[in-house]
């Protein structure tokens, strides 16, 4: 806890803080960064050393000789990702990871258009529905999807839903993405796409284009910062889920995700740190350039939903 | 945004010939559209099938499994609404524009009906039965939660997740946001490296921390931990961080502040960035000090975002399960949480009505911080 506690400055920035950039922020912030890289640093630079140094010098004595060739090495990663399977995890994360984007993007998208620019039957009662589907915890979910997955769903000896054999499949686990996935991208997105000027709708309608040929051509152009917005969140969130793929996908080598792949190799070989650390690395190396590439959409996205109002 | 329109994101979608005139008639034309209707959807499930039996075949190469799976997921949702307002068009002309809303919305009320309305009901039902939802057990289930001693420690536990997580989360952010929003230069960067964490999966800063807090007893080797490594240095023992109850907890909690701090810096720093500069500047020129200028004016602007955010954390601390899951057997170190008992039960200790009880508890758990966050949401706008 002294990691954190040391964390939290002075409650207020004093009066040395009223000129800007005064030193107390500087080296409060100095601090304060340092403090919360140093954990991601130090399995970085483990990453790349020799086994038998890993074991048993701390990660920082290499920094006092960083031009001696025998502190660095990449066999780490050689070897998780050929003996470990990761190389096979990564790709199986990518299988789960970009359908799981695109599918409730583009559900939610059409929705969304059809809750701001269509006329039809019980379209407030539906959006409240849809947007109250936020409360239900993605746990209250699991158990009855994976029966349905197995076994189907029955009512009084009626099948409701066939067996459709979805358990351990990449399509089980993308439509359970999708579902979880739904009620806040459905949310945002009619927020952004409602906000669109009608004169554009009404004008294209004049003209003779229907619906499909609006959301086509107009609203998802004009919709991309929302739709970046809200696809690199989901993205982030299912390539980092371990939940849902362990229930959906299982933990069989084949089939394992990245996540899943990274916990039974802490488990299993609690103390073996050249692979757990360059592991660790192949898991957020995707998610750390797409957040780098990416960080302004991904920003925008978290503060338009969360600070509307 | 003009030269965006002439490009269509997704080419496959957009049918290069308009759609079929709708006066058209004539025996020929009827039997087409039949054969139509009847035809596009069977061709679809075939297809679709076909290739989903494939990526089950486990002895496929993965490459190409992967890649099918690819193709068919990133395609097929296309493919589904297009394929969809196809057979849309071929309707009788009245019938067309009352029939497309429910060609937008129906996908997902399905998907939604399934996946969370149809599971709730069902988990519900669940948590009053018995081990294989075979009979009714009436209330066993609750009262197994809320005597058992583990369940209990769970939920004192989790009490302490999301009163000490979404707190200190959001002070540290706070400041933060508060000091970096006067750094001449740097801004961006600094706040870049305290949100980077939140990329890492939960499972990936659990390796990051054991990595931190890894213990070797004296005579077993160097401490590679960088919290042990300082203690000796410091001249003491080292600690075994993640063996001592209760204060393992704490040692869990710190690596998802570490986790979510960043978002609550970003969101909170862009309200700040809100603030008009006049108020600021006349307080400041009345006389006002740093901290008076924060606690009066800063703090009470951005209030409501600060209630969303430490809400939105609150829930996230409450359905913590990774973090506790993978930092190794909760139940010997005195760490369950809610969720991770829930998983036990369902998976481990095949107890599906356990399971569901627990579950269950979760979303009631749930359900007061969302009505407090939506009457704060309310109380906001009728103020504006």
């Amino acid at each position: 806890m002294t990691v954190v506690i040391d964390a939290v400055p002075a409650p207020a920035p004093d009066a040395k803080a009223r000129k800007k950039g005064g030193w107390f922020v500087r080296i409060t912030i100095v601090a304060v960064v340092a403090l919360w890289t140093l954990p991601t640093l130090g399995v970085l630079i483990s990453s790349f050393r020799p086994e038998q140094l890993v074991d048993s010098t701390g990660w920082w004595t290499s920094l006092a000789h960083p031009f001696r060739g025998a502190e660095w090495t990449l066999e780490n990663y050689r070897s998780a990702l050929s003996n470990g399977g990761f190389g096979n995890a990564f790709l199986n994360s990518m299988a789960v990871a970009i359908p799981s984007t695109v599918i409730p993007v583009t559900v939610a998208a059409f929705a969304a258009y059809a809750f701001s620019w269509m006329d039809f039957r019980g379209r407030h009662v539906m959006f409240v529905l849809v947007v109250g589907l936020m409360v239900v915890p993605l746990q209250m979910a699991l158990i009855p999807i994976l029966r349905l997955y197995t076994g189907g769903a029955t009512l009084g000896g009626v099948t409701l839903i066939p067996d459709l054999d979805l358990g351990g499949t990449f399509l089980g686990v993308w439509l359970a993405h999708t579902g979880f996935g739904l009620p806040l991208a459905v949310y945002l997105l009619r927020n952004y796409i409602g906000s669109l000027p009608s004169s554009i709708i009404e004008s294209a309608r004049i003209d003779g284009a229907d619906h499909f040929t609006i959301f086509w051509r107009l609203i998802i152009p004009l919709s991309v910062p929302a739709l970046a917005a809200f696809a690199i969140f989901q993205f982030l969130w299912v390539w980092n889920d371990l939940l849902i793929a362990y229930v959906f996908l299982g933990g069989s080598r084949e089939n394992r995700v990245l996540t899943i792949a990274l916990a039974d190799l802490v488990g299993s070989r609690g103390e073996n740190w050249h692979l757990l650390t360059s592991a660790a690395f192949l898991s957020m190396a995707l998610p750390l350039a797409v957040f780098f590439s990416l960080q302004r959409y991904f920003v925008r996205g978290l503060t338009a939903g969360s600070v509307k109002g | 945004m003009s030269s965006s329109v002439q490009t269509p994101p997704a080419g496959p979608v957009l049918a290069p010939d308009p759609p079929p005139p709708d006066r058209s008639s004539g025996p020929g034309r009827v039997l087409l559209r039949l054969a139509g209707v009847v035809l596009v959807p069977v061709v679809t499930a075939v297809i679709l099938w076909s290739t989903l039996d494939f990526l089950r075949n486990e002895d496929a190469n993965r490459f190409l499994v992967v890649g099918v799976a690819l193709v068919v997921g990133v395609l097929g949702v296309f493919f589904l609404f297009w394929s969809m307002n196809r057979l849309v068009e071929w309707l009788p002309a009245r019938f067309r524009e009352g029939a497309r809303p429910y060609v937008f919305v129906g996908p997902a009320l399905v998907i939604l009906s399934v996946f969370l309305i149809y599971p709730v009901i069902n988990t519900i039902l669940i948590s009053f039965k018995d081990a294989q939802s075979q009979d009714f057990t009436g209330l066993d289930n609750y009262r197994f939660v809320f005597t058992d001693d583990s369940m209990l420690r769970a939920i004192r536990n989790t009490a302490g997740w999301i009163v000490l997580v979404p707190l200190v989360a959001v002070t540290i952010g706070l400041v933060f946001a508060t000091l970096a929003d006067r750094l001449r230069r740097g801004e961006a960067v600094a706040k870049s490296l305290i949100f980077l964490p939140m990329a890492i999966s939960f499972v990936g800063a659990a390796v990051v921390w054991r990595f931190m807090y890894s213990f070797r007893p004296d005579g077993f080797g160097t401490n590679i931990g960088l919290l042990n490594a300082i203690k000796q240095g410091l001249g003491q023992d080292p600690v075994p961080w993640l063996q001592q109850k209760p204060w393992n907890n704490l040692m869990l909690m710190v690596i998802m502040v570490w986790m979510q701090t960043g978002f609550a810096m970003i969101v909170l720093s862009a309200a700040i960035k809100a603030i008009p500069d006049e108020i600021v500047e006349a307080a400041r020129i009345d006389g006002a000090s740093e901290w008076r200028v924060f606690r009066h004016i800063t703090i009470p602007t951005i209030f409501p975002t600060v209630v969303v955010v430490t809400t939105y954390m609150v829930i996230n601390a409450l359905k913590v399960f990774d973090i506790v899951f993978v930092m190794g057997n909760a139940e010997a170190q005195g760490t369950e949480v809610i969720a991770e008992r829930m998983i036990r039960w369902f998976f481990i200790g095949d107890h599906n009505g356990r399971g569901a009880a627990i579950a269950v508890v979760l979303f009631l758990a749930v359900i007061p911080v969302m009505i407090w966050n939506v009457r704060r949401f309310r109380e906001q706008e009728s103020i504006r």
